[in-house]
């Protein structure tokens, strides 16, 4: 099929999809005319329940809990397919860190870049930190906070280069972390079955004051689990592809 | 407003899909392929959103304070979660594709090589 073809194709499917789209936005309330009631209610009840200021937080770890194990574990399996896809294929070895082109002019890293980079990691880990073991207070939680941890490692490579990113980070640690984190948050349920409660029922205390670190019970052991899982996972991911430069296919 | 927001996602959908269906990169398309999902992002918020609302954290607000739905805020951290992962794994069969065939245009991937 030529490109052309293939254009108008897809025009009338388009066109189609957005027809019956548009169609069904008819029968939807307007903008801003949320017709309730399932938001309301948990607005309502989500803080008494579970002594956690942000609802969205205790949707995620406690109400649709459940939901977020498979999340989770798409995370996971999804930095092992990438470790899996970008093995080392037949016929690939591993360069040597030496400068195949030692004519080329490479420019150093900047001062200035190095200076921010690691002056801006500290910070990042206290931040993410901080992040991942508030989520019963405020918008934060697992996944932004091991984002955030994730990106400080990130500065390092940065500010250092690729050897030195895999010294902080490497493959063994970041692979035990990582299962630490997807295992605890389903060792969390099982504990709450183990109870003879519902899997990841809220079992521990909630705590005296709203929002504040021990509150919520089980809502903020689990966040801290989803921040490890999900820092390991993205150093990881960004560390196989970095890790791809350095391959070199056999007789390329 | 009315469903000008619904509108949106109507647009950023068509345009993801345009760009996925006439890509010559597979960089590109995944890319197309993020903004396919974004859209996902708009309608959840937007069908979600209740007119003069704040946002549900109770930290410093009255649990009596209207409040947009949580649920399908949570569902869109879902969502940015997953469309990282599934961009990362999407990245990592283009780095093996150019390996394989030496291009990334979808258009000269036709055939299968063992």
């Amino acid at each position: 099929m030529t490109p052309t073809q293939r254009r108008w194709v897809f025009l009338a499917g388009v066109a189609g999809l957005v027809a019956f789209y548009l169609w069904g936005l008819l029968g939807l309330p307007g903008f801003g005319n949320y017709p309730g009631p399932y938001g309301f209610v948990i607005n309502r009840v989500a803080v008494a329940q579970t002594n956690a200021t942000g609802v969205v937080s205790a949707v995620n770890f406690d109400y649709r809990g459940f939901d977020t194990v498979g999340e989770e574990f798409i995370l996971f399996a999804a930095a092992a397919g990438v470790a899996t896809v970008l093995r080392r294929l037949r016929g690939e070895r591993e360069r040597p860190a030496v400068d195949e082109a030692a004519d080329r002019n490479v420019p150093p890293t900047s001062g200035a870049v190095r200076m921010v980079a690691l002056l801006f990691t500290g910070p990042l880990v206290v931040v993410g930190w901080w992040l991942a073991s508030h989520a019963q207070a405020n918008p934060s939680g697992g996944f932004q906070g091991g984002v955030v941890l994730a990106s400080a490692f990130i500065l390092i490579y940065l500010a250092g280069e690729f050897l030195v990113f895999k010294r902080f980070s490497p493959v063994d640690v970041t692979d035990a972390v990582e299962a630490v984190g997807a295992g605890g948050f389903a060792a969390v349920g099982v504990a709450a079955v183990g109870l003879g409660l519902a899997y990841l029922t809220n079992f521990l205390d909630k705590g005296q004051f709203y929002g504040s670190v021990s509150s919520s019970g089980t809502i903020a052991l689990i966040s801290f689990f989803v921040g490890l899982e999900v820092a390991a996972a993205f150093i990881m991911i960004i560390a196989e592809l970095l890790e791809q430069t350095l391959f070199i296919r056999g007789g390329g | 407003m009315g469903y000008f927001p619904f509108i949106v996602v109507a647009w950023i959908l068509a345009v993801g899909l345009y760009g996925i269906v006439t890509s010559r990169h597979l960089v590109h398309q995944i890319i197309c392929l993020i903004v396919v999902q974004s859209s996902t992002y708009v309608l959840l918020l937007g069908v979600g959103y209740v007119t003069g609302a704040v946002a549900p954290y109770y930290f410093d607000i009255t649990v009596h304070t209207p409040a947009v739905d949580p649920v399908v805020q949570a569902l869109t951290l879902t969502d940015v979660v997953v469309e990282a992962a599934v961009t990362a794994l999407l990245c990592s069969f283009a780095i093996q594709a150019h390996k394989r065939f030496g291009t990334l245009d979808p258009q000269e991937l036709v055939s299968l090589k063992g």
